[in-house]
């Protein structure tokens, strides 16, 4: 088990350190920071200082060592365009894009795994018939025309909703959250179904396919001939099975939705790290960029080691080397 | 025409007529065709036949298992008297398991990756038996000790994939017989082992059912533990029976032509059914089932009427025979020799 932990870790600090160089080199690579930091008008001694200030005269490995030390301690330098540290704005934003991301995740997982089963478990049934049709547009429309088309059924049509923004938030020790304003929940709702629709169907497949193929096995069949209920051989025995690969498929959906939210952000004008990062690019304003790869890159990380972990946990095969496993095998 | 045999006790098992149907695009598959046996209690019933004759077709249809869109399309199946074949699930599952229970060929599948031996017991148990959470797993220690898996109160508590094949299969059997089931139907449940481990778990099947005088429904390919095992044989061929009888009959003195073929050369144990088979050709598809006696094409004996009419089960001393041979007409008439 231990073993597995630092093997998995290894690997992920690796991951992370491409990332960190592919950040490092926007740096070096999309234009001059000298230039980015200082007007047309400042003279040339005034740029080889704060040049030399930044420690851009040293070899690149110096800076690259420079720039992962920092970004390890969550030091991301200056915003060329609010000249604000990267750190505090991204730590302004991140409760908005966490809270987003979380709810779709939630919404599309409880579903999806929910409406999976269901058709699977009635597959000719007229209603399951339906849901895997409806689910095929779901695959098929890109975020942003799902974004726009729920704005104007909810917000412009039936004025239900609320079309951008957050709503009100509460400060918790820093941590802005629209989870405690009936107008904070009420501005999630759309932005959250934008973001989850897509993961929502996905899994909803995913599990379907993943719970017919189960349903077929020997173990299952067997489970029948025992005369277990429908119940306990339908939950107990298939849905257990069904989840296991279910697991890592759907982490690493999960991460894609934090990925995605760039483009709900901007339908929904969400004020979290993805509108940030829009912005950004719009200004070319580097450091809050590499921030933003890093930080997406860490969330990635991190989703992926707990999904192995709950790999792990979940399936006893993983978890138990013995000789009756090894020859079986 | 159907001579009773031994009819002071009733069967425990009366399978009548049963026919088994795939729904196709291109019409309707019949697997398994009009057939009828019973099984008296405490008696072990061998049913052979080469692949795809419809062996273990007719073992879950039994219990109702098929899976669809296979199906019941005829036919009744009784167990002590009662129909059984159109209850609904909610009333199946107290007859599997508790009444019926199943032996499958790999025990490498049988069992849930997922959840302990020790789980998978207590389930079935508590299911079938009005027993709380502890007698439970104290009957299913008891139940591997029986099945000889030692140190069960350890070895409970592990996972399927702790155990060797042939230890699986043990726990297969301690599942299907944990309720005390009148019935066990094994079908094939030594093929996917090893050959030194087979005769083990044939005796364990032997020894637990004639202690608790349950009767086997024995589905295998090998003539040796049907020899040695079987009560009464049953002989399929393309989804009919073509023989069922006494195993000395069976075996020593088949009537069917079919049979005869079978048995060319003398079983000795672990000889396995495909390599005894002395009949050119093969078993006929079932989109192309032929004419008549669905065994003619390949048939030494066929004559005339072969081709055409299909022939019933018919009574020649203690065995059923389909085949022509046997009419009365021709009996009588002393056509049949040997
Ligand atoms: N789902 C299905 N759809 C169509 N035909 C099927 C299906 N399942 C089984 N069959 C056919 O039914 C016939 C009988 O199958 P069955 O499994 O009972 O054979 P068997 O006698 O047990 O053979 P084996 O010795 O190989 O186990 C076979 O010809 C098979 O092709
Ligand atoms: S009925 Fe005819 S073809 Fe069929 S087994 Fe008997 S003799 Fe052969
Ligand atoms: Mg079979």
């Amino acid at each position: 088990m231990l073993a597995f932990i630092v093997r998995r870790l290894l690997q992920s600090i690796v991951v992370m350190l491409v990332v960190a160089l592919v950040a490092f080199s926007l740096f070096n690579f999309v234009g001059d920071p000298i230039n980015n930091m200082v007007g047309q008008e400042a003279t040339t001694e005034q740029r080889a200082e704060l040049r030399e200030r930044l420690g851009l005269n040293d070899p690149i490995p110096v800076q690259f060592l420079r720039f992962v030390g920092n970004a390890a301690q969550g030091e991301f330098g200056i915003s060329y365009r609010t000249a604000r540290p990267v750190a505090d704005l991204i730590a302004e934003r991140l409760p908005a894009t966490v809270e987003l991301a979380v709810t779709s995740a939630a919404f599309a997982l409880t579903l999806g795994i929910v409406l999976g089963v269901y058709s699977a478990l009635n597959r000719y049934g007229w209603t399951s018939r339906f849901v895997m049709t409806a689910s095929l547009i779901g695959v098929s429309l890109p975020t942003f025309l799902i974004g726009i088309l729920l704005i104007w059924i909810f917000a412009v049509n039936l004025q239900w909703l609320p079309s951008y923004g957050r709503g009100e938030v509460v400060d918790l020790g820093g941590w802005r959250t629209g989870f405690l304003t009936l107008s904070g929940l009420q501005a999630l709702i759309l932005p959250a179904v934008t973001l989850g629709l897509y993961q929502l169907t996905l899994i909803m497949r995913l599990v379907r396919a993943e719970m017919l193929e189960v349903l077929r096995t020997d173990y299952i069949k067997f489970a029948r001939a025992r005369g277990l209920s429908n119940r306990a051989v339908n939950f107990g025995h298939a849905l257990k099975n069904t989840l296991v690969p279910v697991i890592t498929i759907t982490g690493l959906q999960l991460g894609s939705i934090i990925a995605f939210a760039i483009i709900t952000e901007t339908v929904f004008q969400w004020p979290g790290v993805g509108l940030l990062f829009i912005i950004a690019i719009r200004f070319v304003d580097i450091p809050v960029m590499a921030a933003y790869l890093i930080l997406i890159a860490l969330f990635f990380v991190i989703i992926n080691l707990i999904v192995d972990l709950l790999y792990y946990l979940v399936d006893p095969r993983l978890r138990v080397e013995t000789p009756a496993a090894r020859t079986a095998a | 025409m159907m001579a009773q045999t031994d009819s002071s006790e009733t069967p425990l098992l009366e399978v009548l007529n049963l026919r088994v149907e795939f729904p196709t695009r291109r019409g309707t598959l019949v697997a398994v065709d009009d057939i009828s046996f019973d099984i008296k209690p405490g008696e072990v019933l061998g049913v052979v036949g080469e692949s795809g004759a419809g062996k273990s077709l007719t073992g879950t249809a039994v219990i109702n298992l098929l899976e669809p869109p296979g199906r019941i399309a005829g036919g009744e199946v009784r167990l002590k008297g009662q129909r059984i074949d159109n209850l609904p699930q909610e009333k199946l599952r107290h007859i599997r398991g508790r009444q019926i229970g199943m032996v499958f060929q790999d025990p490498l599948t049988s069992l849930n990756p997922l959840y302990t031996v020790g789980y998978q017991l207590e389930e079935t148990i508590r299911t079938h038996m009005n027993m709380s959470e502890g007698q439970a797993r104290k009957r299913g220690i008891e139940l591997l000790s029986e099945v000889g898996i030692s140190a069960p109160q350890d070895r409970i508590d592990q996972y399927p994939h702790q155990f060797s094949g042939g230890m699986r299969q043990r726990i297969v059997i301690a599942l299907a017989v944990c309720a005390n089931p009148s019935l066990i139907i094994a079908d094939e449940p030594t093929t996917a082992l090893d050959v030194s481990i087979q005769a083990q778990i044939i005796d364990l099947l032997k020894r637990l059912c004639h202690e608790q005088g349950t009767a086997v429904m024995l589905i295998t390919h090998d003539m040796g533990v049907i020899a040695e095992t079987a009560d009464r044989v049953a002989v399929m061929y393309a989804g009919r029976l073509a023989e069922v009888g006494p195993v000395q009959n069976v075996i020593k003195q088949p009537y069917h032509p079919y049979t005869k073929g079978l048995m060319g050369a003398i079983p000795t144990v672990g000889q396995k059914l495909e390599r005894l088979t002395q009949i050119d050709g093969a078993m006929p598809r079932l989109t192309e089932i032929p004419s008549g006696c669905a065994f003619h094409p390949r048939c030494p004996k066929a004559f005339d009427r072969c081709d055409t009419e299909r022939p019933d089960p018919i009574a020649v001393e203690e065995s059923k025979v389909a085949c022509w041979l046997y009419d009365d007409a021709r009996v009588l008439s002393g056509e049949t020799e040997q």
